[in-house]
């Protein structure tokens, strides 16, 4: 709570001032102070609160001893006033010697009840239509059982509760009594206390002799207003990330949502017909309403460059760090157009081809790119001017053209890494996905045979889920198949990997989020982005 | 992108029998598992619907690869496991000709150029049909035409009662008003046009109508009595319809992919020559199709042969296999392979008519993995090159800008990047200046175009958050994307650095600061707009004044309260040839115009800030 941690000395609040120091003087007369017998009249939330406050002052210690007591109801306390509704009755009858039926007198609620029972008690009974009395004298149990309750808040023989409960004419309370004596710093006087260190106290010294007032470790502390926060997504995307770096990745230059049919499909192998390419899969672009052709993009070359030029020193003598930089050939696109144009039309490069008719416009067409992996055949056809070993890797947003619902947005992030090396094999890459996924504790991998039309194996990779019990689908791999690779103008024994996930359900999976909409998009919840724990993918 | 396609129910007792075992759930995902199909769903537990007082058999449900359309029906299925398994080996497929030694013929006219010019045909002799065999046969047909015709487009498939009619054959292209014939399951004749008009309404033929529906000609197949036999892609005729007494049938398929003509033939026959009472045999027709040299007789049933590599086999596989132990491994994938006699390292692959799919040794590659196992390869990480891992630079700036506006007390989120174009521009009480992409098929309005601006991902954010305490501060740092005809795809990104203060009151001077924090973390130093637009000479000189200068001017601008709107401008610090960059402006903040706030619903004042952050690489 703001405001109760300043310099200040801090009075005893007034309303209590008197109660508290009467339970300092009684303890410092008696041995023992039960309070419920000391203070009767002080209700039991003040009690406490002034036991406490000395309480956690070591001033005094105290016992809290529960017991139940019985009290009387209303309508008890009349009959310990007047006697019970029997005697009454019987009272009546016997002073008027014989009373009619019809008499006010028994026409009454409790003069019913106290008819009854005086029938039973063979206190009087009906003559005609009148009552007489049998006896002269009589004995008023009910009003003695109650006086005795009256006087000590307790039944003589506690069998008779619940019969009386069950009349009302008692009732049970929880009585919390305490047993307070002297403690370990005994003080007569409550001592003027100040809650926090002040410079001021530090300049004249007098924290010397000060006394701090306890701290409250049994709470929170300061809830601070107004504290920054990363979204989730985010903070297991850096995760992503850092594993990726950790493997020596390149990150590539994803900066670009529009891409054309060529980038996104056809250099793909994927046939013109397919599905995917569907108006119902694929966001296609209105406006602007044409790609160009193929052809370089000097701004991702620029920072593909960049970074690769990051650890290249002239004049270090150390082994180059990365493989050696051969003289570039010219990358030829129109040549590369063409090659993907026969992969598909005619067969190539030892495919038979989907065999076809190639409609030129289809490659032209923009497209909201629907993954990431546009941009890796980017990065994989610039590397054919030098071919050489390349590890790259990417996490950005991509697009398709879904029908919401809890598991489906129109957009998403994709995790995408392709590793390009000579002699690589299936179970090779089974290896590097093991390694990769242990980093997020996934152990216990299983491959899954899988179609996926540009790469030739694909695997499907599922994991092991402790909390489902059961395998479950964590990403997908493969290998690139010759028709996307030897098009590009890469040489037959550089094979290339390829492996993703989307970066969102693993993050569901993790926080235990079922909707997409709550963790991607406007409709997120600003205080579940606040109270985000931290995320350390590799703890299970 | 793996696309699966998802498969109707087959009957669960009759499968498992078909492949010869009464599967645990288990034992049967396993194997799935392992072939690379998925059982979606096995309804044997469920509360199935009762017909006629009984309740419907039990069905698995079963998802295939997208490529192989040799596994659409139940027959397909149970033949590629059983050969799988080894409980079968792959049938061969032969043709037959007639009894009379007469071939059936089918003259195809030129006119069929105009909309639909390839055609093929088949026969299926003394078939016996069960009622589940018929209506797997009328699925397949369904399948076929939905996936790989691409919705009767590129293919569609007619089967007839051959002795209901009676060859030769003609395949013609007649104007609509000549075509005229009883339509499947209607006793009325009409003639073309009036089809169109009549299936219109029709749930589940009306999309097809589109496909000839404009054209001068309709494709139209006739028997030598003129009786018609179907007009496709639309119909069959009603008298030549076939029933589960149909003993011989004659399949008609029309196309106008030349490969997928084939192909469709190929699986058709290849699943349901089964139960031909000579199983596997399927009688061809002789096609007459000079004018565009497709004169040939169909369906050629032939395997294809193509040649693959042990070494290159082997070598992605990890394996050191002979060429013997390859072959057999592929037996159970269906092929036929032989070492070759003449190459030491050939393997002389012969792929069935059913195996479309395999269109380089890849996928001859990838059947050996899948018969040895995938999780039985040996599974070594290969040594590969080691590499120094690099960060993107625009990440790395990005990173930054993030960690200050998190430090600042912001939150971040992350709305999404498509919007409705009146969030983007008339919200924010912006003309539209069209350099937003636009899409061409959204599914809803609020999918319009890519964001030029990343305000209206904050504002929504915050109309969804009114439970949210105030004030509440959030950012984003990401793409928007406009268009740009100097590129090849007519657009680019831009990083942006965006961020909203709201609350009761504007936080104007909050959205302020944080510019300075930031700006003052990539060090930008704050100057006047004299001291910016004052020129620096030399490098030396540059570096004394602290390199990269901002300044902020007054703008008025309808998405802000008048007189509480700056435009930031920067002036980048000299580079090696000692000449300062020249002054750009990189951003806005101000407090947002009170409309503004309406159209987001937001009741309480805000300021805003946003930046382009590109220019700080």
């Amino acid at each position: 709570m703001p405001g109760t941690r300043g310099p200040v000395p801090v009075p005893v609040q007034n309303g209590d001032r008197d109660l508290t120091l009467q339970i300092l003087e009684a303890v410092d007369e008696n041995a023992s102070v039960k309070t419920s017998e000391t203070f009767p009249n002080a209700s039991q939330t003040e009690v406490k609160a002034a036991l406490d406050r000395l309480a956690s002052r070591q001033m005094i210690e105290y016992e809290t001893d529960d017991s139940e007591e019985v009290v009387l109801t209303g309508e008890g306390q009349q009959i310990v006033d007047e006697g019970s509704h029997e005697f009454k009755v019987w009272d009546a009858v016997r002073k008027a010697g014989r009373m009619s039926l019809k008499d006010q007198a028994l026409a009454t609620p409790s003069a019913k009840v106290g008819q009854g029972n005086a029938f039973k008690l063979k206190w009087i009974k009906k003559d005609g239509d009148s009552l007489i009395p049998l006896t002269d004298s009589v004995t008023d149990t009910t009003r003695e059982v109650l006086q005795y309750v009256a006087e000590h808040r307790a039944l003589q023989n506690p069998r008779d509760l619940k019969d009386l409960r069950k009349r009302t004419l008692v009732t049970t309370q929880k009585i919390i009594t305490y047993d307070a004596r002297k403690g370990p710093r005994w003080a007569r006087d409550i001592p003027v206390e100040v809650t926090d260190l002040t410079a001021d106290m530090l300049a004249d010294g007098s924290w010397k002799t000060a006394n701090f007032k306890p701290y409250n470790f049994k709470a929170l502390g300061e809830q601070s207003q107004g504290v920054g926060a990363l979204h989730p997504l985010n903070k297991v995307r850096e995760e992503f990330r850092k594993i990726f770096f950790n493997l020596g990745f390149t990150e590539m230059p994803t900066g670009r949502f529009v891409d054309t049919g060529f980038w996104n499909f056809d250099a793909l192998f994927v046939p013109q017909q397919h599905p995917a390419r569907d108006m119902q899969d694929t966001f296609y672009v209105s406006d602007p309403p044409e790609a160009g052709p193929p052809g370089p993009d000097p701004e991702a070359d620029a920072a593909l460059n960049a970074m690769e030029e990051e650890d290249r020193d002239e004049e270090d003598s150390d082994p180059p760090t990365r493989p050696t930089q051969q003289p570039t050939k010219h990358l030829d696109y129109a040549q590369y157009y063409a090659n993907v144009r026969a992969t598909h039309q005619d067969g190539a490069f030892g495919s038979i081809g989907y065999r076809y008719p190639y409609n030129d416009a289809e490659p032209r067409r923009l497209v909201l790119r629907t993954h990431t992996t546009a941009v890796s055949t980017y990065c994989l056809h610039r590397l054919a001017a030098n071919p050489r070993p390349a590890k790259y890797f990417s996490i950005d947003r991509v697009f398709r053209n879904e029908t919401v619902d809890a598991t489906h947005l129109a957009e998403f992030h994709q995790v995408e890494g392709v590793i390009a090396d000579y002699g690589l094999t299936l179970g090779g890459l089974q290896g590097f996905l093991r390694r990769f996924f242990k980093k997020m504790g996934l152990v216990g991998l299983k491959f899954k045979p899988a179609y996926n039309p540009y790469t030739e194996p694909s695997m499907e990779v599922f994991a092991y889920h402790r909390g489902l019990g059961k395998l479950v689908e964590i990403g997908n791999s493969g290998m690139f198949r010759p028709e996307m690779l030897l098009a590009m103008g890469l040489p037959e024994d550089l094979r290339v990997y390829g492996f993703g996930l989307s970066l969102e359900r693993p993050t569901m999976i993790k926080y235990g989020v079922n909707n997409i909409r709550e963790l991607l998009g406007h409709k997120v919840d600003l205080g579940f982005i606040e109270g985000n724990a931290a995320v350390r993918l590799d703890k299970a | 992108m793996p696309t699966m396609c998802s498969h109707d129910g087959v009957n669960k007792a009759a499968f498992f029998k078909a492949i010869g075992k009464e599967y645990t759930k288990e034992e049967f995902e396993d194997l799935c598992f392992d072939f690379g199909i998925e059982l979606d769903e096995d309804t044997s537990e469920d509360k199935r619907p009762v017909v006629d007082g009984v309740e419907v058999p039990a069905e698995l449900k079963i998802e295939i690869g997208a490529n192989r359309y040799d596994m659409l029906c139940f027959e397909g299925i149970a033949m590629n496991l059983n050969v799988f398994l080894g409980r079968q080996t792959m049938p061969t497929y032969s043709l037959k000709m007639p009894a009379d030694g007469k071939i059936q013929t089918v003259t195809v006219k030129k006119e069929t150029e105009q909309i639909r010019p390839y055609f093929s045909a088949a026969i299926l002799r003394n078939i016996k049909f069960t009622k589940e065999r018929y209506e797997s046969f009328i699925a397949l047909q369904d399948k076929l035409h939905q996936n790989l015709a691409r919705q009767r487009t590129l293919v569609a498939i007619g089967t007839h009662d051959l002795d209901t009619i009676k060859g030769p054959f003609t395949y013609e292209a007649l104007p609509p008003s000549q075509i005229s014939f009883a339509p499947l399951n209607q006793t009325k004749t009409m003639n073309a046009e009036e089809m169109m008009t009549f299936y219109e309404k029709d749930k589940h033929l009306s999309r097809y109508l589109p496909i000839i529906r404009d054209s001068p000609v309709y494709p139209v197949i006739y028997d030598s009595n003129r009786t018609v036999l179907s007009m496709p892609p639309i119909i069959n005729s009603n008298h030549s319809k076939i029933t589960l007494d149909t003993t011989n049938v004659f399949i008609d398929i029309t196309a106008t992919d030349k490969t997928k003509l084939e192909l469709v033939n190929h699986i058709i026959v290849a699943m349901f020559s089964e139960y031909c009472s000579e199983p596997f045999t399927i009688e061809p027709v002789e096609i007459i199709s000079e004018h565009n040299s497709q004169s040939r007789r169909v369906p050629d049933v032939t395997p294809r042969t193509m040649p693959a590599s042990a070494k290159y086999i082997n070598s992605i596989c990890g394996l050191s296999a002979p060429r013997e132990e390859l072959c057999n491994l592929l037996k159970r994938m269906c092929f036929t392979a032989t070492p070759s006699p003449t190459s030491p390292d050939t393997l002389d692959v012969s792929i069935p008519i059913t195996r479309a799919d395999v269109l380089h040794q890849a996928d001859i590659m990838e059947d050996v993995a899948i018969a040895y196992g995938f999780n039985n390869l040996p599974r070594q990480l290969i040594a590969t090159t080691s590499f120094v891992a690099a960060q993107l630079p625009i990440a790395k700036l990005s990173d930054i800008i993030r960690d200050e506006a998190r430090a600042s007390g912001f939150v971040e989120v992350m709305p999404l990047i498509l919007c409705s174009r009146d969030e983007n521009y008339a919200w924010l009480n912006r003309p539209d200046d069209h350099r937003a992409i636009t899409l061409q098929n959204p599914k809803t309005a609020e999918y319009q175009i890519v964001r030029t601006s990343l305000l209206p991902g904050l504002l929504k954010t915050l109309r969804e958050n009114k439970r949210h305490p105030v004030p509440m501060k959030v950012f984003e740092v990401s793409d928007i994307a406009v268009k740009d005809e100097s590129l090849e795809r007519k657009s680019r990104n831009l990083r942006r650095f965006a961020a909203v203060w709201y609350g009761k009151s504007s936080g104007f001077e909050m959205v302020h600061g944080l510019l300075d924090r930031v700006m003052g973390m990539l060090r930008g130093a704050f100057v006047t707009r004299e001291e910016g637009l004052e020129d620096i000479k030399g490098v030396e000189e540059a570096g004394k004044k602290g390199g990269m200068r901002y300044w902020i001017e007054a703008v008025e601008e309808p998405t802000f309260l008048p007189g509480h709107a700056a435009a930031i401008f920067l002036r980048l610090g000299a580079g090696g040839d000692g000449k300062e960059g020249s002054p750009v402006r990189i951003g806005t903040f101000g407090i947002l115009h009170p409309t503004v706030l309406k159209h987001f619903q937001l009741p309480f004042p805000a300021s805003t800030l946003e930046l382009d952050v590109e220019v700080f690489l």
